[in-house]
This record gives structure tokens, C-alpha cells and sequence, in this order.
């Protein structure tokens, strides 16, 4: 059995790590992570072959950080806003206090022309751990079924 | 032949291309049948995909399925991927392994060279139904292409008897291709990148390399290369392919200064971990950065040690998928492994570097859509006749596409003003 308490914090975890990219404050996002965090975003037929590369792989949260401060003062992507919508989560038993813990997502997009689209769809296969009671992703596994991404992938899903 | 009606090249060095090419449905249709199905080799996939008799992987030519086959004896077939009775797509794997292919719809079957070799139900039952006596399965099986392999890249022609390939590919594309594919390789993983813009946006963004130090400016922003580093651009003799590389750490003073005109060139960020540059010397020459463009669908890719194939497939006039295959090589070591990994942030649809193109193919095809009878220009590097380039500040190699691209689509530059 899992605490309740746990559950509930383990799921504002992860309503507040979609709000935080959704409404564009990356920076403050971040600290949803420890620092040795790992961020991938793999796409599934990867995934299933056993191959190991990824679209995006950030080894601890420096790396995370840097994908941020390159999101904003580099990299030129399309205008857009994200919107995330994360169910299904599914909390497992702790191993040595890490929660391994899945969901499903989908992410709209929407231009700066008000047109939305489904941008991308998948699963989180990640791992929760505790830091001074508060819960922090140790590892966030993005698996992406939709591999053939559109147009580019910028902001983080 | 002639040009579609409002589509012309005022200039016979393909300093002016119209925009209309991008947008013209006739034109397309036209590509699929004179480019990708005329006396070019498209690359179709890699030997280390298929290391045993029996694997298959599906793939495309222009628009066209294909499937590539390692048949039992070793053999590589290649085979449209269109059922011979009614059309139907006889692979739906994107790889596999089998002895035959069976069609779902109605169960025809196929050897591993794509021969028709199973018909149900062919002599009827009970003498009710089934084929006429002379249908002849000979003439029925599925479309063959012409393979052939150079260290393993496996290319395919729909042609009868297209030019051989070393003589189409030319000295320094074999030469880059034998560097790169100098020991067996190992497939990491693949990425897909679908792009709402015209195939020949990409494949004039890979030949121009006065975009990449202005365009992305990741590694100007943290310091890391500039435009103004050694570089160039190499084609083959006919110029329909192009190699652009570039050496970091051979910048000089002036580059600094030429970047002080533009918006967004000062180095200013430090990255908070630096394991992302490093960087293992693997090849001699120093390159750090070669991005090789064979006409009509594949791109060679080293950035650092992060090495990969891209294979352009149309998907139809206003889309393309960028179908990424990365790879290592057999022998690397762990370490090896992880550094080729976590260079693959550098390209690919969230790439560092690069993640741009995709936005200014996009932002280039929708703003174009209208004016067909304007033109892009391509004049960077200088007009008139062309040749490699020892700098970065060009395009010319766009224009040693667009020649051998007339050619094939039967189109006269320099005539029609
Ligand atoms: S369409 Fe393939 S067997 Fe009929
Ligand atoms: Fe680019």
C-alpha cells in the first residue's frame, strides 16, 4: 500500500511539472528534478528494438539546464504554446525509496495563429524519489509513440 | 519537354529558382517519375540493418514503397512494395524476417526476390474459378530495382541500365563514403522528422552552407563554431552531390568581427556541463563536421562523433519525412558508444545545432505558395560557372543540384527571359 499522502504529492508532481512547461517558466521547472537526474525522450520503436539512441538525452540536470538556456537564447523554433494533458498515472511499490512510476500523455500544440494540432503523444516511464519530503523525478523516460516528430521538438514534452 | 506554365529559370547558372517548383503538383508527379524512378541511385538502407538471409526492411524511393531483402543466399533484392493483383502494400513491417511475403488481402505470395510465387486457390475448386490456364506468374511478380552496395551502403535504381554506380557517385563521395564506412558498423537507433515543406527544401538547405553559422546558432552563442572556421564545400564532377565540412578551432580574428553585424552572434553562455563537448579525433584529416548530400534522398552526417544517414522521403508536394539512421561502429568501446548518444542532442528534430531547418523549410514553403513566378536567390559564393568552395559563405553547391535536377525534369534554364 501507498500512503495516500504519497500519492497525492507523487500527482502534484505531475500536475505542476505540466503546468510549469505549459506556461513557458522552464527555469523554475527544473527543479522538479534532482541533480543527477536523467531526462530522455526515446521513441518507442527504439524503445522496442532494444536500441539505445534517443531524440533527446539530458544526464543530470545541468544538461536540462542547458537545454533551457539554449531554448532561449539560440535555438529559433516555431511560436507556439504546449498543453499537457497526463493520466492514467500509475504509482508502483518504492525500491529503496525511488516510486517507479508510469502515465500516459498527450501534448497540443497551438500557433501563434490560434490553430491547435496533436503534437505528440506517449508514456512516462519514470522514477520518484523523495528529497526533504518533497518528490523529485530521478529519471523521466519520455517514450514517444509518435516518432515521426513534427516539424521540430523544442520544448520539452 | 517543356516548363509547367508559370514556372521558369531565368538564368542559365541557377542563380534564380522559381518558386513555383516547390508548389507545382505536375512538377511533382513529374520527380516521381524522372528522378526517382529515372537513372539515379537512391539509397535504400544499410547492409547492417540486414545481417541475415531472410531480413527485410521496408523503405521508399521517392513516394514509391520498397522492400529491401536479404535473400538466403546473401543476396540483396529490392522490389516495390505493391502487391502484383490488386495494389495492396505487401510489407506493413518497417523491418522483419521471413522467407516469403504474403499480401493480407488476398494472400498472393512473394520469394525474397519479390518473384510471384503462391496463388491461391489459382486452379478454382472443383474446377469452378480460380486463373485462366496461360496467366503466366513470370510476368507478375513485384517490381525489381537495381541494388548495389558500396561498403554496405545499399543505393537503388529504377533504371534499366543507370550509369554505374562509382561513376554516378564520383571520386570524392566514394572516397567520404569508404572514411566514413571504414570498419563494420552498428545501428543505434533511428529518428523521423516529418516536415510540412517540399522535399527540395531540404535538399537545397543541405547545400548551402552560409546557413548553418547564422540560422543555428547554438555553437555561436556558447562558443563553440563559428562560419568563420575552415571549411567548404566539395562536389563531384557534375556537381549533383556535395560534401560540406567544416574543422573547428581554425577560426581567426575577422570572423569574430564579421559577426559583430549580426543579430544574434556573440558568445555569451557558458554551458553548465561541458561532457557534451567532448569529443573523441577519429579521423585525421581534423574534420569535425562533414555533411555529405547525395541527389536525390540521402545525407551523410558527422558532426563530431555523432554519425548518421538521413534518407528524405516525399510525402507527397507539401511534406517530406526526414528518416534518421544513427550508427556507431562495431568496434567502439563503451565510452565510444555514450559519447556518439549524447551527441545525437547536437541534430535530429530536437537537435542543438540544428532543429532550425525544420522551422525555416516550413516558414519558406508556406510564405511561398503564392508568387510561383518569383525567385529565390542563390548567388552567395558568386554566379557563373561552378566549383568547390574553400569558405562557408556560399551556396553554390544548391546550384550544382538544380542543373543536374533541369536536366532530368527536361527544363532549359536561361531560356525563358
Ligand atoms: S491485393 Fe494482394 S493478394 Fe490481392
Ligand atoms: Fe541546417
Amino acid at each position: 500500500m501507498i500512503a495516500t499522502e504519497t500519492r497525492q504529492a507523487i500527482s502534484d508532481l505531475y500536475a505542476n511539472y505540466a503546468y510549469y512547461i505549459d506556461a513557458d517558466r522552464l527555469e523554475e521547472w527544473l527543479d522538479f528534478f534532482t541533480p543527477d537526474c536523467v531526462y530522455k525522450i526515446i521513441p518507442r520503436e527504439n524503445a522496442a528494438a532494444g536500441l539505445p539512441l534517443s531524440v533527446m538525452l539530458c544526464e543530470n540536470r545541468n544538461m536540462l539546464r542547458d537545454r533551457v538556456v539554449s531554448l532561449r537564447e539560440a535555438n529559433i523554433y516555431n511560436l507556439h504554446v504546449d498543453r499537457h494533458f497526463i493520466s492514467g498515472l500509475r504509482i508502483e511499490a518504492p525500491e529503496n525509496g525511488v516510486y517507479p512510476v508510469q502515465a500516459n500523455y498527450a501534448v497540443y500544440q497551438t500557433t501563434a495563429e490560434g490553430v491547435s494540432m496533436l503534437f505528440s503523444v506517449g508514456a512516462y516511464d519514470d522514477k520518484v524519489t523523495f528529497v526533504n519530503g518533497v518528490p523529485r523525478f530521478k529519471e523521466k523516460i519520455v517514450v514517444i509513440d509518435t516518432a515521426a516528430i513534427i516539424n521540430l521538438l523544442a520544448t520539452p514534452l | 519537354m517543356r516548363n509547367a506554365p508559370d514556372l521558369s529559370f531565368p538564368r542559365a547558372d541557377l542563380s534564380r529558382i522559381p518558386y513555383g517548383v516547390y508548389h507545382d503538383q505536375e512538377t511533382y508527379e513529374r520527380e516521381q517519375e524522372l528522378i526517382f524512378r529515372g537513372p539515379t541511385w537512391s539509397y535504400l538502407g544499410h547492409e547492417a540493418e540486414l545481417p541475415n538471409p531472410g531480413d527485410f526492411l521496408t523503405t521508399y524511393v521517392g513516394e514509391t514503397p520498397v522492400i529491401l531483402n536479404r535473400a538466403q543466399d546473401g543476396a540483396l533484392h529490392a522490389f516495390v512494395n505493391r502487391c502484383a493483383h490488386r495494389g495492396s502494400v505487401v510489407r506493413r513491417e518497417v523491418r522483419g524476417n521471413a522467407r516469403t511475403h504474403t499480401c493480407i488481402y488476398h494472400q498472393w505470395s512473394y520469394n525474397q526476390a519479390g518473384d510471384l510465387t503462391g496463388i491461391p486457390f489459382r486452379n478454382g475448386v472443383k474446377g469452378k474459378g480460380g486463373l485462366a490456364t496461360d496467366f503466366d506468374t513470370a510476368c507478375h511478380g513485384l517490381r525489381k530495382l537495381k541494388v548495389q552496395s558500396l561498403k554496405g551502403v545499399v543505393f537503388g535504381s529504377f533504371a534499366e541500365t543507370p550509369e554505374p554506380l562509382l561513376d554516378y557517385l564520383d571520386a570524392p563521395v566514394v572516397a567520404h563514403l569508404e572514411r566514413l564506412m571504414h570498419s563494420p558498423i552498428r545501428v543505434l537507433g533511428y529518428q523521423r522528422q516529418f516536415i510540412r515543406g517540399n522535399w527540395k527544401l531540404y535538399t537545397d538547405n543541405l547545400r548551402d552552407p552560409y546557413h548553418g553559422g547564422l540560422l543555428h546558432m547554438f555553437q555561436i552563442a556558447f562558443g563553440i563554431a563559428r562560419l568563420s572556421n575552415r571549411g567548404g564545400a566539395m562536389m563531384d564532377r557534375r556537381h549533383r552531390h556535395n560534401i560540406s565540412y567544416t574543422a573547428e578551432g581554425t577560426d581567426s580574428p575577422d570572423g569574430a568581427k564579421a559577426y559583430e553585424q549580426t543579430a544574434r552572434g556573440q558568445a555569451k553562455h557558458q554551458l553548465a556541463d561541458h561532457s557534451l563537448l567532448d569529443m573523441r579525433h577519429e579521423w585525421k584529416d581534423g574534420l569535425t563536421l562533414t555533411i555529405m548530400s547525395i541527389f536525390p534522398n540521402v545525407v551523410f552526417q558527422q558532426i563530431r562523433n555523432s554519425l548518421a544517414i538521413r534518407q528524405i522521403r516525399p510525402k507527397g508536394l507539401d511534406a517530406f519525412e526526414l528518416h534518421w539512421t544513427y550508427y556507431g561502429y562495431q568496434n567502439d568501446d563503451d565510452e565510444m558508444t555514450k559519447l556518439r548518444l549524447r551527441q545525437a542532442n547536437f541534430a535530429g528534430p530536437a537537435g542543438l545545432i540544428s532543429m532550425e531547418d525544420g522551422e525555416a523549410i516550413e516558414l519558406v514553403h508556406r510564405a511561398t505558395a503564392r508568387d510561383r513566378e518569383a525567385h529565390s536567390i542563390v548567388e552567395m559564393g558568386g554566379r557563373g560557372p561552378i566549383h568547390d568552395q574553400d569558405h562557408l559563405v556560399t551556396d553554390v553547391p544548391m546550384r550544382g543540384f538544380w542543373t543536374y535536377y533541369c536536366e532530368l525534369m527536361g527544363f532549359t534554364p536561361g531560356s525563358n527571359m
